[in-house]
C-alpha cells in the first residue's frame, strides 16, 4: 500500500473512531451480556448454539449497517463538505483516494469485529464455563463475515460514486438481502426455463453470494469449515471487491466535482 | 516558461433532469500568468472564477481547451506537489486538530516525515494559530478556518499558490493579515493566483488582473494600464465662492470649502470649464487628473457587456 493510500485510510479510521462509530460496541456488549445471562437460565444444552447464532448474527448485522451507512458517505460527504478539494489538489490520484477510503472503513470494521469477537467468546465462556476446540470454527465464521464487510463496503463506495446517499444505501441494502439468498436464487434458476432461467441465472451470478459466506448455522452446530471453502470464499470476495472498487474508480475518475 | 498557461479553456455543463440543457460556465479562456506574479482573477459571483480554478486543480474537466502549470499537464502529480490551493469557504476534516490536519496534508504532499513537525509548527505560527494547534477544527471560527486553509495551501512551500476568495468572511484585521501574507509570498518569489470580488484588495496587491463576467474574459492587464483609459476625470480648484453656470451645466460634482471651490468633471469638458472660469474672473488654483480606480474599470466592463446583451440579435448580425 503506498503512503498516500495508507494516510487516507488512517484518516478515515480516525474519523470513524472520533465520530463515535465504535460506540455500537456498547450496544453489542449489552446484547451479549443480556443474552448470556438469559440463555444460561432458560435453555438446556443449547446455550452454545444460541450464543454463537445470536452473537455472530449480531456481529454481521452491526457491521453491515456500519459498512452501508458509512460507506455511502465516504465519497459524497467529502464532496458535499468540499474536504476532497484540498486532497485532490495534492499529488493524490483519484483511485488512491477511493482505495484509501475503502481500506480505512474496512480497517474500522475489522477492529469493531475484533472487539465483538471478544464479546462472543466471553459470552460462550460464561454459558459453558469453558471453550471447546470446535469453537475455533467461530473464528472462521468471523473471517467470512469480514469478507462480507469488504464486499458491501466496496459496493457502497461503487453506488456512492454516481448516486445520492439515500439511493446508494437502498441499492447496497437490497444487494445484501438478495445476496443473502443467492443460493436459493441459483436453485430457482436451475429449475426455471427459458427467459426466466436466463434472467435468474444472470441475477444469481451478478449479486454477491453472501449465502456462501454465511456459515453461522453450521458453526453453531459444531460443524467444521472445509479448507476448500475458505480458499474459494477468499478468492471470490477479493475478486468481487476488486471489481466493485474498479467500477467505483472508473466512474469517479470521470466525475466533475462541482 | 510562464507559471500558468491557459489555452481556450471552456466548460459547458449539461443541466436539467435529463441533462440535455447546456449551461456555459466558461467561454474559451486564454490567459498567461508569469513566474513570481500576483495575479488577481476578478469578477462578480457566478462569473466563472471558481470553475476556472477547479479546472486548474483537476477537480472539474474542461469541455475543450487545455492548461499547463509550470509547463506540466493538469493531472501530473509532480506539478501538484508544487502548487497549493485554498478553496472558497474552506471546510476541513473537523475531527482533526489544526496540527493533525496540517500533518495529514503534509504527508499527502509527500513531505519529509522528519522535517514535517517543525514545518507544521512554523506555518501554524505564521498564520497565528499556534495557540489553537491542539483544538479540533469543529471548534474553529470562520476566520480561524480560513487561516488553517491558508496554512495548508502554503505548508509544502509550493511554487504557485491558488487562493479562491481568500479574504471572504474575514474581518478587517484578518484581511490585512492575508494581504501581508500574500506580499510575503511574493517576496519569496512565489506566484500567487487569487480570485476575489473585493476590488480594493486586488488593486493593492496585484501585478496584473483579469476580469471575468458571465464566463467571458472582459479584460486583462496591469491595474494602472486597465484603469488608464476609463472615462478620465479632472479636478479643478479655484479661488472664489461661486460656481459658473457653464460648469454647473456640465454635470460637474461641485464642493465648496472656505474660500475655494472644487469641481470634478469629465476630462473632455476641461477646456470649456477653464474658459468659463477665466470669463467670470476666477483665479485657477489647480487642475489635476483624477485616477480611475479598478472599480471604475470593472463597472465599465460590466456595463459594456450589459449594453451588448441588450442589442437585438438582428441588429448585431447586421
Amino acid at each position: 500500500m503506498n503512503n498516500r493510500i495508507f494516510q487516507i485510510a488512517i484518516n478515515t479510521f480516525r474519523e470513524a473512531v472520533r465520530d463515535r462509530v465504535l460506540y455500537n460496541l456498547i450496544a453489542f456488549a449489552l446484547l451479549m451480556s443480556g443474552a448470556a445471562v438469559l440463555v444460561g437460565q432458560i435453555s438446556l444444552q443449547i446455550e452454545r448454539l444460541v450464543v454463537i447464532n445470536l452473537g455472530l448474527t449480531a456481529v454481521s448485522l452491526f457491521g453491515i449497517v456500519i459498512a452501508i451507512f458509512i460507506g455511502i458517505g465516504l465519497v459524497s460527504k467529502e464532496i458535499d463538505k468540499r474536504t476532497l478539494y484540498t486532497v485532490l489538489s495534492r499529488p493524490v490520484r483519484r483511485w488512491e483516494f477511493i482505495s484509501g477510503k475503502f481500506f480505512g472503513l474496512v480497517g474500522t470494521l475489522v477492529v469493531n469485529t475484533f472487539f465483538m469477537a471478544i464479546g462472543v467468546f466471553g459470552a460462550l465462556a460464561y454459558v459453558s464455563h469453558h471453550l471447546e476446540r470446535s469453537d475455533g470454527w467461530v473464528l472462521l465464521a468471523l473471517y467470512f463475515i469480514v469478507l462480507q464487510f469488504m464486499i458491501i463496503t466496496a459496493l457502497a463506495l461503487f453506488f456512492s460514486s454516481f448516486s445520492t446517499p439515500i439511493f446508494s444505501a437502498v441499492f447496497a441494502f437490497c444487494l445484501f438481502v438478495i445476496g443473502s439468498f443467492a443460493g436459493d436464487l441459483r436453485n430457482f434458476a436451475a429449475m426455471a426455463h427459458g427467459a426466466t432461467r436466463w434472467l435468474a441465472s444472470t441475477a444469481a451470478y451478478l449479486v454477491p453470494n453472501f449465502s456462501a459466506l454465511n456459515v453461522i448455522s453450521g458453526v453453531a452446530h459444531g460443524q467444521s469449515v472445509p479448507l476448500q471453502l475458505v480458499v474459494l470464499n477468499t478468492v471470490y470476495a477479493l475478486v468481487y471487491t476488486a471489481a466493485a472498487l474498479s467500477g467505483a474508480v472508473l466512474i469517479f475518475e470521470r466525475r466533475n466535482l462541482k | 516558461m510562464p507559471a500558468i498557461e491557459i489555452l481556450s479553456l471552456e466548460k459547458i455543463y449539461n443541466v436539467g433532469f435529463w441533462r440535455k440543457r447546456a449551461k456555459r460556465a466558461l467561454r474559451p479562456l486564454t490567459l498567461t500568468v508569469g513566474d513570481g506574479e500576483i495575479f488577481g482573477f476578478l469578477g462578480p459571483n457566478g462569473a466563472g472564477k471558481t470553475t476556472t480554478l477547479k479546472i486548474l486543480m483537476g477537480l472539474v474537466f474542461p469541455t475543450s481547451g487545455t492548461a499547463r502549470i509550470l509547463g506540466m499537464e493538469l493531472n501530473d502529480p509532480r506539478m501538484k506537489a508544487q502548487i497549493g490551493f485554498l478553496p472558497e469557504q474552506p471546510y476541513f476534516y473537523d475531527h482533526l486538530t489544526a496540527r493533525e490536519l496540517l500533518t495529514y496534508y503534509g504527508q499527502l504532499s509527500g513531505m519529509d516525515g522528519k522535517q514535517l513537525p517543525s514545518r507544521v509548527d512554523a506555518i501554524l505560527d505564521e498564520v497565528k494559530l499556534t495557540d489553537s494547534k491542539n483544538v479540533q477544527l469543529r471548534k474553529f471560527s470562520k476566520g480561524m478556518l480560513q487561516r488553517a486553509g491558508i496554512a495548508q495551501a502554503i505548508l509544502h512551500d509550493p511554487k504557485i499558490v491558488f487562493l479562491d476568495e481568500p479574504m471572504s468572511g474575514l474581518d478587517p484585521m484578518g484581511r490585512r493579515e492575508v494581504r501581508s501574507l500574500i506580499e510575503r509570498l511574493k517576496e519569496r518569489g512565489k506566484t500567487v493566483f487569487f480570485s476575489t470580488h473585493i476590488l480594493s484588495d486586488a488593486e493593492m496587491l496585484c501585478d496584473r488582473v483579469a476580469i471575468l463576467n458571465q464566463g467571458e474574459l472582459r479584460g486583462v492587464g496591469g491595474v494602472a494600464e486597465l484603469t488608464a483609459g476609463v472615462h478620465g476625470k479632472v479636478e479643478i480648484v479655484w479661488h472664489g465662492s461661486a460656481i459658473p453656470s457653464a460648469i454647473r451645466s456640465m454635470g460637474a460634482e461641485c464642493h465648496a470649502a472656505a474660500d475655494t471651490m472644487r469641481a470634478v468633471l469629465p476630462e473632455e469638458s476641461q477646456g470649456l470649464a477653464l474658459e468659463a472660469l477665466q470669463r467670470d474672473g476666477f483665479r485657477l488654483i489647480s487642475l489635476t487628473p483624477v485616477r480611475s480606480s479598478l472599480e471604475d474599470y470593472f463597472v465599465s466592463q460590466l456595463d459594456a457587456q450589459a449594453e451588448t446583451v441588450q442589442v437585438p440579435t438582428q441588429a448585431r448580425s447586421n
